[in-house]
């Protein structure tokens, strides 16, 4: 399967990635690289395989309803970034976390 | 053309756990501003979900309610989106194989002007659990006065304290045809998930919210026509009108030679229209993947023998049972149990000792008017089923009449105060002493000759005259049925 730049672009937007024109076109060719080994796996017969959703058969061990968290809204509002508007302040306020507006 | 309207619901409802669905943060609502946001929620770097048994449990008790397949594994995906209320960058959601398959709710579809009630089965595509995002308040005004001036206009405040919160999303096939129908199911839903305790309902607080899906198509005709999703209905009244405009604006979007597109629409119940928000196309490239945090799910017979020990009597089974061991017509089987709670005040009402027909119609009837007029729920009706049991024993044992039984419930819903006391100090003690009751008629007869010879003369109307002036001469305290009786015995004498 042929992978074209809009293609690298399309992907990186949804990823948030920022890629310019060079990036993206290595991107192509490592991208190009794992689709082939992909084709290669699928040239396999499957049929009478489960299918896993998961590299280990295991299954998921479940969590009593208890609360055992503590409020700690103080410590981790520490890691908080600045404002950005070239003052100290972090963006937080009233306990919030502060981000550029957003409105659908 | 005649068109018809299809529509599909996505309902989240918001499970009654106390912990989150992938951490063990509270999820009690109104709490301060990300005092509830522990590690997982605000996606700390090196945590890990563990996933809530009680909020599976929930998912199972939903899965055996609406009588669906509940497989025994099903896997938990990552939903990729950016938004700033989702710290991850994705919501664990389940995407191929939901823990809820396949399942079927029956709606009770009200009659509207000449049209009949009538009942229709809805199919239930699949359940799945997933986690809530967190809120995004966009108005700081309030908390300005802590930045330098101006340093919050362009910015929106994120609370974490609801990110994590256990949902089970509830998917229907496209299987209702008018805005009454969709209203029907929202409602039955509401009512079951309530009613099986996995959810409180409140639409308010936003632990009910559905996502209606409508398009239109030429009656008669089975593909499918282009669908606009509207988000985020939180009341039955918005559902109604927000089909109801959306519906008619693609028919005549359609009639006009226009075509649908795919989008997703909000309701402003303001101007009663709804209006696209984004299109789909883009914003849906949510890229699932199975999680590799999170091991897939089992759930076992004996997982589900072990939940199936504690459902309830579900409402359609104590509906039918209403109507064979109280003999409660069907219409009133079905309102006593559109809410649990109103079905445990009448059963605990007949279990008090009282006649379940008249039970029946006294918590449907007084207590029910009483509540819609102060708008409560019936958990805050001053008068208990026991009161009430008690109220109605006084009427089957002669001790008052149903007229006094009014009075005496008006000043109980009013003032509260014991039964017996209430009936003595109102006087309102009916005499069914038959020595007394005799004397009282002897002296009607004696004062009404006229009337008596108008009953001798055949006119029925004279008795019920004179069984008049019986109960006014007792100021209404005479038992009337005794007053009936003996009136008879004398005239016939």
């Amino acid at each position: 399967m042929a992978l074209t730049q809009a293609d690298i672009k399309r992907i990186a937007h949804l990823a948030r990635i920022e890629v310019n024109d060079q990036e993206a076109d290595e991107t192509i060719t490592k991208l190009t690289g794992i689709l082939g080994l992909i084709e290669q796996m699928q040239a396999i017969d499957t049929n009478d395989i489960t299918p896993m959703s998961h590299s280990q058969d295991a299954v998921q061990r479940l969590r009593p309803d208890v609360v055992t968290k503590t409020n700690l809204r103080e410590a981790f509002q520490k890691n908080a970034p600045l404002l950005g508007n070239g003052s100290n302040e972090q963006a937080i306020a009233n306990g919030l976390y502060l981000v550029p507006k957003v409105i659908e | 053309m005649e068109w018809e309207v299809v529509i599909g619901l996505e309902t989240h409802t918001q499970l009654q756990t106390k912990t989150k669905q992938f951490s063990s943060a509270s999820t009690a609502f109104g709490a301060e501003p990300n005092t509830q946001a522990c590690e997982v929620s605000t996606a700390l770097p090196g945590v890990l979900p563990v996933l809530n048994a009680e909020a599976v449990k929930c998912a199972i008790k939903f899965g055996l309610a609406i009588d669906a397949e509940i497989p025994l594994r099903s896997v938990f995906s990552r939903k990729n989106y950016f938004y700033p209320d989702l710290p991850k960058g994705y919501q664990i959601s389940q995407f191929e194989l939901p823990v809820v398959g396949k399942g079927k709710v029956t709606i009770q579809v009200p009659a509207v002007g000449k049209n009949a009630a009538y009942e229709k089965v809805i199919n239930i595509t699949r359940a799945h659990l997933e986690e809530d995002a967190g809120k995004s308040v966009h108005d700081l005004k309030s908390v300005s006065a802590l930045h330098s001036a101006g340093a919050l206009q362009d910015m929106s405040g994120i609370d974490l304290n609801r990110a994590g919160t256990p949902l089970l999303e509830i998917v229907t096939e496209p299987d209702m045809r008018s805005a009454a129908e969709a209203v029907a199911y929202a409602k039955k839903l509401h009512e079951l998930v309530q009613w099986i305790g996995i959810c409180d309902g409140n639409m308010q607080e936003g632990s009910f919210r559905c996502d209606v899906n409508v398009s239109v198509r030429p009656k008669g005709t089975e593909k499918l026509g282009t669908r606009r999703e509207i988000k985020n209905l939180n009341s039955f009244k918005f559902m109604q009108q927000a089909i109801e405009y959306e519906t008619r604006w693609q028919i005549e979007t359609l009639e006009d030679g226009g075509k649908i597109q795919q989008a997703t629409v909000l309701f402003n119940p303001g101007t009663g229209e709804t209006k696209a928000m984004r299109s789909k196309e883009e914003a849906n490239d949510y890229r699932y993947f199975p999680d590799p945090d999170l091991l897939p799910l089992e759930v076992t017979e004996a997982d589900k023998n072990a939940v199936r020990a504690l459902m309830p009597e579900l409402p359609e089974v104590m509906k039918a049972r209403f109507e064979s061991e109280y003999a409660l017509s069907s219409y009133d089987a079905s309102s006593l149990t559109s809410s649990r709670d109103l079905a445990d005040f009448f059963i605990e009402t007949v279990s008090a000792g009282s006649d379940a027909k008249q039970a029946a119609n006294w918590v449907m009837g007084s207590i029910s008017a009483k509540l819609n007029v102060e708008d409560k729920p019936i958990s805050a009706s001053p008068i208990s089923p026991i009161q009430l049991s008690q109220l109605l024993r006084r009427i089957s044992d002669n001790i008052i009449s149903k007229n006094a039984a009014k009075q005496i419930f008006e000043a109980m819903w009013l003032d509260g105060g014991e039964l017996d006391a209430i009936i003595e100090a109102k006087g309102l003690k009916q005499e069914s002493d038959s020595g007394a009751i005799e004397a009282i008629i002897d002296e009607v007869l004696a004062a009404n000759p006229a009337m008596v010879e108008e009953f001798k003369a055949g006119k029925e109307k004279a008795f019920n005259a004179l069984v008049g002036q019986a109960m006014k001469a007792s100021r209404g305290k005479a038992n009337p049925a005794q007053v009936n009786e003996i009136l008879k015995k004398k005239l016939a004498a």
